[in-house]
């Protein structure tokens, strides 16, 4: 539905920025639940490498607002500093989705959309995976289609972002009664089940992040 | 956690120096982490392998002439980067190419195919092949697949030898995959083990309990049962090996011509009476050399009962988890070429012969 609240009409390069930043804070802040949810169907590292990742990527995050280099300059670091399956996982994802945005400094809601869709694409065809294998897909392909559903009905930037995020969260807890069928996860077979994925939690995350650090841009 | 170790960041790093300090013959190179053969590679194929850290001898140990060109080693029980793998990848480039043989554990495959994206991207040609030789799992549709077990260390072998030999890079990567789908593993665990990073043991197993089917990180296996004799193990899992039906499965692998990873369907041998193999009895890190021995007996009386031979094996530590205490057989059907390329000399901190 059309959100009554007057937001952004593009995301920028400080918007961008920002999101990154958030993304950091939150991974910091949550490194103790997300090994916690990985402890028992993984190996208990995914809070402390996302962390780590984030970390990493704040050192190296070139100056100005060109968003596809904002963008890459996240999948390069992610890619050296995470290690396991989520450091190519999410270094794929934003190198896909940074592909069509190089030298741009603003993102038309279009451009959004097509970033989720090529980023997902991406993950997709890195994980040989879908939606429906408790992984990070479950919260990540719930959010595009609800940024698109938003954007269809005529809601703008902020409205979109804010219908992705609730949808990656219930994506994410969609995720529990699920049995893995990819990842280390996956060799639990049914002990899998009746856990939350760990994947699917911290792209929950990021996406709340894009989210959040556009609206806090935008008031 | 009781461990010989000074902090629990630093285990990866001061192994790494240490290792370095102890064979002359490889050069450690830290931050991106990579081994490799000291003087480089020319004018002929490279071997590149790599996986988490805590299976020693592998892939280190394997480094050296005939063998592998250079390992990334990962932290403890975790896939190294791409970009340690496209340092090592450029440090023994010799402008054949690079053929990867790569464990089948997600982050390692995920990894290694990142370093052979970006590679590519630098003109560097790159193969990388997929050994995925566990038995203990049934199914590849709804699981990631059979993990990479012992065939890895006679995959390395043989290639390294082919590599010296000449083969090109397409050659060396259908001998590599002919490998895999000639080799079958299984293990099993009589104790869980200690990663330093999380202090605690990755499982627990009771003191009169083992786990049939274990992966080298502690994975879960099969089943989980009361301990029984060596004989009723080695039985257990020799006929798991010997008996295992045609696995089908789609592994990942690139296509030169359509610039695109594809999925390619790989179908394992049977073992049939009259076949002739290389045995692997492995220990996990904490099995006595004697009890390896003992399974060692057994398996030659299972294996002949299947009419199957064993013509050269190897009885020790080739591919552990820490101080895990369990085995795991590796059976790798043999042919003209493969033997022939397994008895050339060898020459790495844990394999020679020969040279």
């Amino acid at each position: 539905m059309a959100d009554a609240l007057a937001g952004p009409k593009t995301v920028t390069g400080p918007m961008i920025r920002a999101w990154i930043e958030t993304s950091a804070e939150v991974f910091a802040a949550n490194r103790g639940h997300l090994s916690d949810l990985d402890s028992p169907i993984g190996d208990a590292d995914h809070g402390n490498n996302m962390n780590r990742g984030f970390n990493a990527v704040l050192e190296k995050l070139p100056e100005g607002d060109d968003i596809g280099a904002l963008l890459k300059s996240v999948a390069m670091t992610l890619i050296a500093k995470v290690g396991g399956a989520a450091g190519p996982l999410y270094g794929t994802l934003f190198l896909e989705g940074s592909k069509p945005l190089m030298g741009k400094t603003e993102l038309s809601q279009a451009d959004l959309a097509q970033f989720f869709e090529d980023a997902i694409a991406g993950v997709k065809k890195r994980g040989r995976s879908d939606v429906g294998m408790k992984t990070m897909l479950d919260a990540l392909v719930p959010a595009s289609e609800a940024f698109q559903a938003e954007t269809a009905q005529g809601g703008e930037i902020l409205a979109a972002l804010r219908a992705a995020a609730n949808a990656a969260e219930s994506g994410m807890k969609a995720t529990i009664p699920m049995q893995a069928q990819r990842g280390r996860a996956s060799y639990l077979g049914e002990r899998s089940i009746g856990h939350q994925d760990p994947g699917a939690t911290s792209s929950y995350l990021i996406v709340q992040a894009l989210s959040d650090a556009v609206e806090k841009a935008s008031e | 956690m009781k461990k010989l170790i000074n902090n629990a960041e630093d285990v990866t790093l001061e192994q790494l120096k240490g290792f370095g300090l102890a064979y002359d013959s490889i050069d450690v190179h830290l931050d991106p982490n990579f081994v490799c053969v000291a003087g480089g590679v020319k004018d002929r194929v490279a071997l590149v392998s790599g996986g988490g850290s805590g299976h020693e001898p592998l892939h280190g140990g394997y480094v050296g002439m005939g063998m592998l060109d250079a390992a990334c080693p990962g932290q403890v029980f975790t896939s190294p980067t791409p970009d340690q793998m496209v340092a090592a990848c450029k440090a023994v480039n010799g402008g054949k190419g690079v053929l990867q043989i790569v464990k089948n554990y997600t982050g390692d495959v995920l990894n290694f195919q990142m370093a052979a994206d970006i590679l590519r991207d630098e003109g560097i040609e790159v193969r990388n092949v997929i050994i995925d030789d566990d038995v203990a799992l049934k199914d590849s549709l709804y699981t990631a697949g059979r993990r990479g077990l012992g065939t890895t260390v006679v995959a390395e072998k043989v290639c390294g030898a082919a590599a010296l030999e000449g083969y090109d890079l397409d050659q060396l990567a259908a001998l590599c995959k002919k490998v895999n789908t000639f080799g079958k593993s299984m293990g099993m665990a009589l104790t869980s083990c200690t990663t330093p990073q999380n202090g605690t043991p990755s499982f627990e197993l009771a003191e009169d309990e083992m786990e049939i089917g274990i992966g080298i990180h502690g994975e879960p296996g099969t089943t989980r049962s009361k301990i029984k004799s060596a004989d009723e193990v080695t039985e257990i899992l020799a006929n798991r090996i010997l008996e295992d039906e045609a696995y089908t499965r789609n592994l990942s692998e690139w296509d030169a011509e359509k610039g695109d990873w594809v999925d390619v369907e790989v179908k394992d041998i049977v073992f049939q009476s009259g076949d002739e193999v290389i045995a692997i009895v492995n220990g996990m890190g904490g099995t006595p050399l004697s009890e390896l021995y003992t399974v060692y007996a057994k398996l030659a009386e299972v294996a002949g009962r299947h009419g199957v031979k064993i013509l050269r094996n190897l009885v020790g530590n080739y591919i552990t988890s820490l101080e895990m205490a369990g085995v795991s057989i590796t059976l790798v059907k043999t042919d003209d070429e493969i033997l022939r390329l397994y008895d050339a000399p060898v020459k790495t901190p844990a394999l020679r012969w020969g040279a």
